[in-house]
């Protein structure tokens, strides 16, 4: 076991993999940085330090740095994943899938299956997600729940750094495209990764803490609020069995609905806004599988129906929170 | 002209399977017997036959919606297409795809696309891994007076000037971008080679309606692209003989418009005209060809006739390599 900052963990498993299969490409903007400049390349290794040494390493051949143009980065993505390679394409923010959608949807997804099964699209989509950075309304949000929506697509949230280097492991070395959705929140915390080189499956959820009373749902950032919520209520004596996804795409539907058939009482914690997101998905799911399990309505903690502001108190009130969480928690109890 | 003789056979027999199987196609989906939404490459078959016939399976092509030609130039099974295009499980994509998403990669075709624009990208893709191997191979990317409009376009042009990669661009300039006039959507410059070559490409123009002038112009485009010069651009100018889709009353086109094109741009009368002048394919065996084509053609929508259905079931199959 070694302690490893979960950024660091992305980039020493593309190093790893990098060397592991000669096939593997990184491109993005800034992945080298300094890219015809008087400071020469390597100056920035991705804004979020992700890609360091990648350059140094493996040359301009296989890690490209690109002009500002998410369409071409993410269909270029689709090209090389059509030819051979296992092209690792990194948006800077999530966001821009808004100028690359087209790419990433109509063709990427899609094109295994227009074209009758004979092709494999293994292409690597990392982005950077989420809110907490006053960062506002076009750099702070989270995706999953529109690509989720995607047949094609796979999607994975890693919320510790060693699911960061299981679950990359996984998408480096799957046939089918993967979005890997990194929050910019934890890029900087630590976690204990266990050695050697282990591999985490797809729709394979983490149980985080394990409790009888109520069933907590999370991803990616809102697993650590989840944590924080169950250990406050552990000292009520309330025991909550909180549930890391880990992949929303292919999703364990098997273990949320075992947990629900125990607890009867499910909140689920979705950085998204509350239309169609996440939590809306798996409160259908469990409205439809497990209805005789349930003792009381499902809580939903989510962001609010609005953009992502800026001013400080203002992201606050928009992120959910530990709080908000507890206090799912205890509504759900209080029912009846 | 400058090909051999068999060149010349090959060349012409592509060119009249192609008009054949569009042909045949309008006369079909007139009765409402298949599904979709169909464009047909009449006119342009100069421009896929020429390009293509300078590549093997190795070379890429990324096409678009009036796919045809160019899945047909570049070797795909003609049965297969006509299957596809029928929805049947033995369509080349298993009737997945339909007329607008027919690929074979085995042949190095990497799929129409139904949306416009969005071809430019993938090639550069597929010429980076191109470049990469280093194998001399290069991609092509074919679009129209339409894509040219589109950003994804220049930014692919952008992306392959700065990765050197060895991806051509072929411009078909058929002067209508669905139902608009090239003279109204293209901006000022009225040339869409100009615009390639200011995102620092060299370019080439040629007449898309004559199969020599296609193939002398990629001949010379191929050896700069493939002597690792980085990409390029050509264009085209060529005709579209039918509407934008199937069903389209082309009530845009001018009097006696199509009759003008049909009678001094048809790139096959262009073809047979030079063959037959230069003596090197007389009428008689020109003839034997087309009808050899129309015949292929025709047991192509035989066999798509009798062609099994997908089943039901088959609805979710290869969304996933791994599921």
């Amino acid at each position: 076991m070694a302690k490893m900052m979960y950024r660091d963990a992305v980039v020493s498993t593309l190093h790893e993999e990098m060397e592991r299969d000669e096939s593997i490409v990184v491109l993005g903007e800034d992945v080298v940085g300094g890219m015809g400049t008087e400071g020469g390349p390597e100056a920035i290794g991705g804004i979020w330090s992700t890609s360091t040494g990648l350059y140094d390493k493996f040359g301009a051949d296989r890690v490209i740095d690109t002009p500002i143009s998410e369409s071409a980065i993410m269909g270029a993505a689709g090209g090389l994943a059509l030819t051979g390679k296992r092209p690792v394409a990194e948006l800077m923010f999530a966001d821009f899938i808004g100028v690359s959608l087209d790419q990433i949807w109509n063709q990427i997804a899609k094109f295994r299956y227009m074209f009758g099964g004979k092709t494999r699209c293994p292409a690597v989509l990392r982005m950077a997600y989420g809110a907490g950075f006053n960062a506002a309304a076009q750099h702070s949000q989270s995706v999953h729940h529109i690509l989720t929506g995607m047949p094609g697509l796979k999607v994975v949230m890693p919320s510790t750094p060693e699911d960061v280097r299981g679950l990359l492991r996984t998408a480096l070395r799957s046939d089918d495209p993967v979005i890997f959705l990194e929050h910019k929140a934890l890029y900087g915390v630590e976690g204990e990764v266990p050695d050697g080189d282990y591999t985490i499956p797809f729709a394979h959820a983490r149980q985080v803490r394990s409790g009888e009373d109520v069933t907590i749902i999370a991803t990616g950032l809102m697993v650590g609020l989840a944590e924080a919520a169950a250990d406050t209520l552990a000292e009520d004596g309330i025991g909550c069995d909180v549930i890391d996804l880990r992949t929303t795409s292919p999703m364990d539907e098997e273990a949320i609905l075992d947990s629900v058939e125990v607890t009867g009482r499910l909140v689920i914690v979705d950085e998204a806004p509350p239309r169609c997101n996440l939590a809306t998905d798996i409160s259908a799911i469990v409205a439809q599988k497990a209805f005789a399990s349930l003792k009381a309505p499902i809580e939903m903690v989510t962001a609010p129906h609005s953009p992502i502001p800026f001013a400080l108190e203002l992201e606050r009130a928009y992120l959910p929170s530990a709080d908000d969480v507890e206090a799912a928690v205890r509504k759900t109890l209080s029912y009846r | 002209m400058q090909l051999s003789r068999e060149e010349l056979v090959q060349a012409f027999r592509r060119m009249c399977t192609i008009r054949a199987f569009e042909e045949r196609l309008h006369d079909v989906i007139a009765t409402g017997e298949i599904a979709g939404f169909t464009h047909l490459y009449c006119g342009q078959e100069a421009v896929a036959v020429g390009v293509c016939e300078h590549l093997d399976n190795e070379d890429k092509i990324v096409s678009t919606h009036r796919g045809h030609g160019h899945c047909l130039a570049k070797g795909c099974d003609v049965t297969g297409m006509m299957k596809e295009i029928w929805g049947s499980s033995e369509g080349l994509c298993k009737g997945r795809g339909g007329s607008m998403h027919i690929a074979d990669t085995d042949k190095g075709m990497l799929g129409a696309n139904g949306i416009v624009g969005a071809g430019a990208p993938i090639a550069v893709g597929s010429a980076i891994s191109q470049k990469i191997d280093g194998d001399g191979k290069v991609t092509i990317t074919f679009s129209g007076d339409g894509a040219c409009n589109q950003g994804t376009t220049f930014e692919a042009m952008n992306m392959a000037v700065v990765t050197k990669a060895p991806c051509i661009f072929v411009f078909e300039n058929n002067h209508y971008s669905e139902h608009t006039g090239f003279e109204y959507a293209v901006g000022t410059s009225k040339d869409i080679a100009s615009r390639a070559e200011a995102f620092g490409m060299k370019v080439w123009r040629g007449d898309g309606c004559d199969f020599t002038s296609v193939y002398e112009t990629m001949r010379e485009v191929l050896e700069y692209v493939r002597a690792g010069n980085g990409p390029a651009a050509v264009e085209f100018d060529t005709e579209r003989f039918y509407g934008h889709f199937e069903g389209d009353p082309q009530n845009y086109r001018g009097e006696g418009e199509i009759d003008r094109i049909r009678e001094t741009r048809d790139c096959l009368k262009i073809f047979r005209e030079q063959a037959t002048g230069a003596k090197l394919l007389d009428d008689k065996e020109l003839d034997e060809i087309q009808q050899a084509a129309i015949d292929d053609v025709e047991a192509a929508v035989e066999a798509s006739r009798a062609a099994p259905r997908p089943q039901p079931d088959d609805v979710t199959k290869d969304v996933y390599v791994e599921y």
